[in-house]
């Protein structure tokens, strides 16, 4: 029978060869910050990514509604997350999304990848990876795969360079 | 007992033993032929989850009570329906949910629509309508006429409805925290026509209590809130009569991923507590409850969603009557309007919702709705283009004239399956609002953080099914393929200017005098907790902004912050 993971109990996927295996609570595990920017109230969809994340091992913060560009940069800066997922399904993106950018790059945190889904029409896309999103998430992804994106896009913390403020 | 009682009961035990027996002989060549093979379902579940037979007999129903269970249309408990006529008086409303852009361009929308045969119109405000700011707040930036119409003060409202005559015509708005807002707005547009608020008729969907579970259009918190709700029932009972003051809603319950017993059970529990608060304050049951109406999804598990609505009227009947002890009858009626299920539909193959539609819209019909919209092909995509919304009201033309559902009324009534899953969702509804009884109410329930949880660990528990394919999508986890992209609607971007510019154009030319004055006197009027209908029509009579009106309103009430659990 598969042992049913806990948070927090397991250990790291690469751990080497040798290596002792961190106590859970210096466990590096990912952090992700899952914000909801704009005015849109629809929150089932972040409210399940939050939890998918979580039970596939990683640090899941989430924002709450209705958070400005300001507040979400802060949060990414200060929980010091190693990603950031945006939900919105008002169509508000094209200022929105840009504003977020603009942010990151000016508090020198735009090696922060930011990705994100809800209601964004798909010909949005490209100006969107233009100005820096690495993968937009569409309906009807299945949660599975945006953890298998994270894992194979997100480096692991111990891996990453320190980000100088 | 006499003779012809112990004749009645025996006769009676004979044929529940020969139906036992035709029922294990059934279940014996059911399993049979499984074994064969072609079966595809050993174990089927509604999309609720709840387990489905593959065959309901009349043993299913053999504590059935015909007078306790069902009765007739028109008399209590209601199961069959409100009316005696149901759609054999009037059919239901076909009242299709639109507003994008400026009140220009939804105007245009409503005359279209109601040239196409809608018989009623709904209202979609804008996201910073919806949370009470005006188009120049800096949260409005890139939410100007997106998700609805642009309002921001009277004189949009006289635009919106320019041309539409408000004696002749019913009008929901889906509006919250600022419904008394809109409605004062929509009040004084029927003034300046002319026409008697005592004459005008619609909904404001005004409730609250769900913006906190599911809808998350909040802006006081709960107990200002309720306050605010009890106001427009006591000034709609007076001045307003044919007015629904609230619109109880289970629509977005189910949406933020709610099962069908749980959209039932809150919706309900929610429509207890606004009678508990009004009582509270002193309003007279059988003036305010005759103006309460519901509004509930249409999911896609099309015999569950007729369950659920026949067991609403039911379970309403029982509180209105037996909980509260209403007089009147038409304080025991459920009125409902339904919206076809929108996250059900689906981004992959968007011509397959055509269909989906169609089927959660008869459901509707054959539930018994009072007045139904349904969504839009492109719902995954956009606002409803011209084309989509024009296939979405044929939909229900097509229902209504051709396909004879409307003939009779309730006609799965006395179906064993029915009937058994209306007495199912009837028991299970009844035991989560006990739950929340013991709990202390709604309003406490919610501060407790009890229906959230519930409907996020349901929309979890869904997804998780729908990836592992217990749950099947066609097109979405199932007959995959490429699909062309269709047209979608697009917001003009020139629309944010315009709106800008018409707002600056009235916070120039109206009496600024007048505006602090009656802001002023709202503002106080909430301080001394009297009802705020008269002050608010007052303020947007000077044409005070939504924003304005609200701003002065949260200085009373403060703003509300819901924890950031998933």
């Amino acid at each position: 029978m598969k042992e049913k993971k806990r948070p927090g109990r397991q250990a790291p996927a690469n751990l080497e060869p040798g290596r002792r295996a961190w106590p859970p609570h210096h466990q590096p595990r990912l952090r992700v910050l899952i914000a909801k920017p704009g005015l849109d109230g629809h929150d089932r969809g972040a409210k399940v990514i939050c939890r998918a994340l979580r039970d596939a091992g990683m640090e899941v913060i989430y924002t709450g509604l209705r958070r400005t560009p300001e507040e979400i940069v802060n949060a990414a800066i200060q929980e010091d997350v190693d990603l950031i997922g945006l939900s919105i399904l008002s169509g508000a993106h094209n200022v929105l999304f840009p504003r977020i950018m603009n942010l990151l790059r000016k508090r020198g945190a735009s090696d922060i990848p930011v990705i994100a889904g809800g209601i964004i029409p798909e010909k949005d896309i490209p100006r969107l990876k233009k100005i820096g999103l690495a993968e937009i998430f569409l309906p009807g992804t299945p949660t599975q795969e945006i953890i298998q994106w994270v894992r194979e896009h997100i480096p692991e913390r111990s891996k990453k360079k320190v980000i100088s403020s | 007992m006499n003779r012809s009682q112990s004749q009645l009961k025996r006769k009676l035990s004979e044929d529940t033993a020969s139906l036992r027996c035709g029922l294990r002989r059934w279940e014996r060549a059911f399993k049979e032929e499984f074994k064969l093979g072609g079966g595809e379902t050993s174990k089927a579940t509604s999309i609720s989850g709840r387990p489905i037979k593959a065959l309901y007999t009349p043993l299913d129903l053999k504590d059935f009570d015909f007078w306790r269970e069902l009765g007739f249309p028109g008399e209590y408990p209601f199961t069959r329906g409100i009316h005696p006529t149901m759609y054999r008086g009037r059919l239901w409303t076909m009242r299709q949910f639109s507003g994008f852009g400026s009140a220009e361009d939804t105007n245009r929308r409503f005359k279209y629509l109601l040239s196409l045969g809608q018989t009623g119109l709904s209202v979609a405000f804008h996201l910073p309508t919806l949370m009470g700011i005006d188009s120049d707040h800096p949260l409005a930036q890139g939410e100007i006429g997106k998700c609805g119409v642009a309002i921001d003060s009277l004189a949009d409202m006289e635009i919106l409805f320019d041309g539409i005559p408000l004696d002749k015509i019913t009008t929901s708005m889906t509006i919250n925290p600022p419904a008394a807002v809109l409605w004062a707005m929509y009040i004084a547009v029927a003034e300046k026509q002319g026409v008697s608020p005592q004459i005008i008729s619609g909904t404001i969907q005004n409730d609250i209590l769900k913006e906190y579970i599911a809808q998350k259009t909040y802006v006081f918190p709960p107990r200002p809130s309720m306050k605010l709700v009890v106001d427009t029932f006591e000034y709609g009972a007076k001045e307003v009569p044919r007015w629904n003051t609230i619109s109880i809603s289970g629509y977005h319950i189910r949406e933020a991923g709610a099962t069908a017993v749980q959209e039932l059970a809150f919706t309900l529990r929610d429509g207890i507590e606004y009678v508990e608060w009004a009582l509270e304050r002193g309003l007279k049951i059988d003036e305010f409850a005759p103006r309460l109406s519901f509004f509930f999804n249409a999911h896609n598990d099309f015999f569950e969603e007729i369950a659920k609505f026949r067991a609403a009227r039911k379970i309403w009947a029982e509180v209105m009557r037996e909980r509260f002890g209403a007089k009147k009858e038409r304080s025991w009626w459920l009125r409902f309007h339904t919206q076809t299920s929108g996250v059900s539909l689906m981004a992959q193959q968007p011509y397959n919702n055509i269909i989906r539609v169609a089927i959660q819209a008869l459901a509707a019909v054959l539930g018994g709705t009072q007045s139904l919209h349904t969504n839009s092909l492109d719902e995954t995509y956009a606002l409803p283009s011209e084309q989509a919304v024009t296939i979405a009201l044929r939909t229900q033309q097509i229902i209504a004239y051709e396909s004879g559902v409307a003939n009779t009324i309730d006609p799965l009534g006395g179906s064993y399956y029915v009937e058994k899953l209306t007495q199912e969702m009837e028991e299970e509804a009844k035991a989560y609002i006990r739950k929340i009884d013991n709990l202390g109410g709604m309003v406490k329930a919610i501060e407790l953080g009890f229906p959230q949880k519930e409907i996020a660990d349901s929309a979890y528990f869904y997804q998780q099914a729908v990836e592992k394919k217990e749950k099947i999508i066609v097109g979405v986890n199932a007959f995959e393929m490429e699909h062309e992209p269709i047209p979608i609607l697009e917001v003009d971007p020139a629309v944010a200017e315009h709106q800008l510019g018409r707002l600056r154009e009235v916070k120039k030319t109206r009496n600024k005098l007048l505006v602090k004055q009656s802001l002023a006197d709202l503002k106080k009027a909430a301080q001394d907790e009297i009802n705020l209908m008269p002050f608010i029509l007052n303020c947007v009579r000077a044409y005070a902004t939504v924003g304005e009106v609200m701003d002065a309103l949260k200085e009373v009430y403060g703003v509300y912050e819901e924890p950031t659990t998933y």
